[in-house]
């Protein structure tokens, strides 16, 4: 501190100090004849790359300012996982904060180093960026981009628990645990609700709501999501078979998730079991009061989309009718799918619900057999047929005409019989072969490696498929590395040539090389080099290289009527066939899935719906 | 003569933001006067409310423009206290040479501005021009100059390249080198010195009674800088002064801030020095920002801004928003109590010297 109390002396030559400055150089700059470069961080005008841009509408969601609308444009085609929509930045509202930037799914927004734009309609200060910036200019500087440090996003996927696979091939037990509520509430932030998923399901399920369900920890409301939908909306998305789709489902919701751009997607699947799995009941969360309705509704098959068409017409007041072949309601869910992946317990969750809203399920009684559809025309206004595909496809090579070499369909349903106690103990081989590369062949394989292991202590299966790789196979890859953790073998890119057989035993498979499964037309039209051969020992094979409906049960008058193509049966979006009767839904129509059959079961019943209500006026 | 009324801002060049004094005269001394705040009023502290929390990040800068940078780091420090986050180290240096920045920027604009309110017209325009250098830093490590939007939650947006570390070095070397001219331009000034010395006095019972911090207690002789009495940060790790003076006028006021310029310096040059390499943040909670929670809780932190003690106090009922968040303004006492109870009996030219050197800051005020 100046100490000194007076005021500081005169200097006589202080004026002539200021002098100095006259020859220094101005600080200032003449705009706009010199242009200042802005910094390699600087927080300019937007750039989005179109390509890149899936129209998520995340950065809208954060931009504090709500200067970013999500818009449609017209013209831009539809792409898998994306949405016709891109930002539009209002510039009187932005505050190039650039969070829309650390937060961008896709990487596609950054901004740049432009900082100036004159211009006397306000109308200019809003537009949606392209890479040509607001100028629409090439190669404009880039500013603000995001990095490792700046991210919003949480990338990384909460693992989930599984048995390992030497633990998990001893037993038929369901072996992914579920996820604890930290877990699940940690893999529910992740959520960035851009609902890209919900258009991706074919059942529309409205998953950003029931994610946020579980972050907000209401499972009740999630519950209420999985089961009624949108209840304002005829209830689209809803789910009867939610504790199953938790478990199995194909999960196209989690291929299109957003977050799967840069990261790992979010487990959609686990995050939905996870309701399920913590709800104590459903019949305390749900109810449902319809009203009556005096028309009655068949339904021929229990998988997926029948009982699912069951539960939606029981839900509008409808009185319906399931008729079940087999002795258990489920179809492939009960027959097909392995009890490790899906156990009866949650299947019988699902279905209970079903049966509480007044759904008679008659089991054992075969259409076609002992009731006609003809009787059940007259008996019902309306009838839903799903009747999956029940025949398996064989190769047809010498030697599939044996006795051992067997079919995956029947073999499934064996295995699945004689676990819950209700048929006799499947044939065990010591070493097995399975022809296919689906995911069929793989539920085979794992479940013989799993009654390998407790009969034998040892595992001997081994998979060959056409396809040269585990990329080109249609199972999932998932399957794949946990069977190879089972021991489960793989042979990839073999075609069979004949089944070995000596002193009428099975001795195994002669295999050769396959160079291309499809040709230039993108048509099954498998290439062979017929040189080279494999031969693997067994003392059974399992065809399972696809599956075939079968319509035996209609009859010959109504067949006629009926359109097919490809052996599926044409219909229209409310899944109602050339008989205005009729409707048919599940493998039959669409396939390949239990979502897809939901999603059948959900339209026919609107259709049945429509057509009762209609018929009515 | 009787009393006249006079409107003093918010259209004055002598004032200082959108505020507003309206005093009474009596010839040329004001008998009463009252200050009349609400035109900068936005509502950060319920807008707060409404705001997701990292949403929050662009708009609390907002509450004081000179020196922004404050409001980020209270917000990001009171998070960090209720969740109990631990913080880089690294990150916590960059966030230290931020804040000395801004109170280099921020002084740069004050003690030469004060030729402004004196007629002194070279001092704003160097003051103007070299701050510029430090916003020319700000640009190059936040990518903006004045609302930096840097400091989060969790430590800072972007690492500290040895490119920005160097820009620094030479700002400051340039900076230290014009204090001389500052020196012999204002405080030799025989203007400066007739003009502020003796005048806008402020003892330190009144500045104690009305919870005056920064400069203004500080040019009463009492030491108090919150850097030194309750350290954030690596304060404690750094050696630097806090200069008083014990005159309690105004022309004390202006040269403290100018003695701080030095100790600002003198920090960061430490920080550059002492800073390790590592990560620049962590994250504050699950998931992604849209979907941040911070835990129940409260927290009040607070910092030395060049204004005094300015602090946060933060609620959190756990959801994702701030529950309640309140500002304490660090120029809130002087420009409200202070105007008040202390303007009578100046002058009216004296009463713009009040209102700069006390910093009267009006976002402060109207938040």
């Amino acid at each position: 501190m100046n100490k000194k109390s007076s005021l500081p002396e005169k200097d006589f030559f202080a004026p002539i100090k200021a002098w100095k400055f006259l020859f220094k150089k101005p600080v200032t700059i003449k705009v706009p004849y010199v242009k200042r470069e802005a910094s390699e961080r600087y927080r300019g005008f937007h750039i989005n790359d179109w390509d890149k841009c899936i129209g998520c509408g995340t950065c809208a969601k954060i931009c504090p300012t709500d200067a970013i609308k999500m818009v449609e444009v017209e013209d831009l085609p539809q792409v898998y996982g994306e949405k016709p929509q891109r930002p539009v930045i209002d510039y009187g509202r932005c505050s190039f904060c650039a969070m829309c930037v650390d937060i961008c799914t896709t990487g596609s927004l950054k901004m740049t180093r432009e900082y100036v734009h004159i211009s006397p309609d306000p109308e200019d200060f809003i537009f949606a960026p392209t890479e040509k910036g607001i100028h629409g200019v090439d190669n404009i500087p880039v500013g603000w981009t995001r990095d490792d440090d700046s991210e919003l996003l949480e990338l990384e996927r909460v693992g989930m628990e599984m048995l390992e696979g030497e633990e998990r091939v001893k037993s038929f037990m369901e072996y992914v645990k579920g996820y604890s509520k930290e877990q699940a509430i940690h893999e529910a932030a992740r959520c960035v609700e851009c609902a890209i998923c919900t258009d991706r399901c074919p059942e529309h399920m409205r998953i950003p709501e029931y994610i946020k369900s579980i972050w907000k920890d209401d499972l009740n409301e999630g519950l209420n999501w999985l089961l009624k939908g949108d209840e304002n909306n005829n209830m689209i998305g809803a789910n009867p078979f939610s504790a199953v789709c938790g478990r199995v489902c194909t999960h196209r919701c989690e291929e299109a998730c957003s977050i799967g751009n840069r990261g790992e997607a979010v487990a959609i699947r686990w995050l939905k079991r996870y309701i399920v799995d913590n709800v104590p009941s459903y019949e305390e969360i749900i109810n449902f009061t319809p009203q009556k309705k005096d028309k009655k509704v068949a339904i021929v098959g229990s998988g997926p989309a029948g009982l699912s068409a069951a539960y939606f017409l029981a839900t509008m007041g409808y009185e319906v009718e399931v008729f079940e072949a087999l002795n258990k309601p489920g179809g492939v869910m009960r027959y097909g799918i392995p009890s490790y992946r899906l156990p009866d317990e949650a299947l019988d969750k699902d279905i209970s619900l079903i049966q509480a809203l007044g759904v008679k399920i008659h089991v054992g009684v075969s259409v076609g057999k002992d009731i006609s559809l003809q009787k059940l025309k007259e008996q019902f206004d309306a009838v839903f047929v799903s009747t999956g595909f029940t025949l398996g496809r064989s190769t047809n090579v010498p030697g599939t005409e044996h006795q051992d070499v067997i079919q995956a369909l029947p073999l499934l349903r064996e295995i699945r019989d004689f676990l819950r106690g209700g048929g006799p103990k499947p044939k065990i081989p010591k070493s097995l072969v399975v022809i296919g590369g689906g995911n069929v062949a793989m539920d085979v394989a794992r479940s013989m490696a799993r009654l390998q292991k407790m009969e034998y202590g040892t595992v001997d299966v081994k998979v060959t498929c056409l396809e040269r790789s585990f990329e080109e196979m249609p199972a999932d890859m998932e399957e794949i590395e946990e069977g190879t953790e089972e021991g489960v073998e793989f042979y990839p890119g073999w075609g069979p040539v004949r089944i070995m057989i000596d002193d009428d035993k099975v001795k195994g498979v002669e295999l050769k090389k396959c160079l291309e499964v499809f040709d230039e037309n993108n048509r099954f039209n498998p290439k062979f080099n017929e040189k080279e051969k494999l031969y693997l020992d067994a003392d059974m094979v399992v065809e399972a290289i696809g599956q075939a409906p079968d319509y035996s049960y209609l009859p010959e008058e109504i067949k006629e009527q009926l359109e097919f193509a490809r052996g599926r049966l044409v219909t229209n979006e409310f899944r109602q066939t050339s008989i205005k009767w009729l409707f048919a839904g599940g493998d039959i129509v669409h396939g390949p899935d239990i979502i897809h059959g939901v999603a059948d079961g959900y339209w026919a019943a609107r259709g049945i719906d429509d057509y009762l209500t209609k018929e009515e006026k | 003569m009787g009393e006249v009324k006079l409107f003093f801002g918010p259209n004055h060049p002598g004032m200082h933001g959108n505020f507003s004094v309206h005093m009474y005269v009596e010839g040329d001394t004001v008998v009463r006067a009252r200050p009349l705040p609400g035109f900068l009023h936005r509502g950060f502290e319920k807008l707060m409310e409404r705001r997701l929390w990292y949403q929050n990040l662009a708009l609390i800068p907002r509450i004081c423009v000179p020196e922004p940078d404050i409001n980020e780091v209270c917000y990001a420090m009171a998070i960090e206290k209720i969740a109990k986050i631990e913080v880089p180290e690294r990150a916590q240096w960059i966030r230290m040479i931020v804040l000395e920045l801004a109170r280099i920027a921020s002084h740069l604009m004050s003690f030469p501005g004060i030729g402004g309110s004196l007629g002194l017209y070279t001092g704003p325009f160097w003051g103007t021009a070299d701050r510029d250098r430090v916003l020319d830093i700000f640009e190059s490590l936040t990518g903006a100059r004045v609302y930096h939007m840097y400091i989060v939650p969790g430590g800072v947006r972007k690492d500290l390249t040895p490119s920005i570390q160097k820009s620094i070095k030479e700002t400051l070397d340039y900076i230290e080198s014009r204090l001389p001219d500052y020196e012999n331009l204002i405080f030799k000034n025989r203007i400066v010195h007739t003009r502020l010395k003796k005048i806008a006095l402020l003892d330190r019972e009144t500045a104690l009674e009305l919870g005056i911090t920064g400069v203004g207690l500080r040019a009463t002789g009492v030491p108090y800088d919150i850097r030194k009495v309750d350290p954030y940060l690596f304060y404690d790790k750094v050696e630097f002064e806090v200069p008083t003076a014990t005159d309690g006028d105004a022309f004390s006021r202006v040269y403290l801030k100018f003695l701080e310029i030095s100790q600002s310096i003198k920090i960061i040059r430490q920080a550059l020095e002492k800073m390790p390499e590592g990560k620049v943040n962590v994250r504050i909670s699950d998931g992604n920002a849209l979907r941040y929670r911070v835990p129940k809780g409260q927290a009040y932190v607070h910092v030395e801004s060049t204004r005094g003690e300015y602090g946060y106090y933060m609620v959190s009922d756990g959801g994702e928003k701030p529950y309640r968040v309140a500002v304490r303004g660090a120029s809130y006492p002087q420009t409200f109590i202070g105007i008040e109870k202390y303007l009578p009996g100046t002058r009216i030219e004296d009463v713009p010297i009040w209102l700069s050197t006390m910093d009267v800051c009006a976002p402060e005020v109207d938040r």
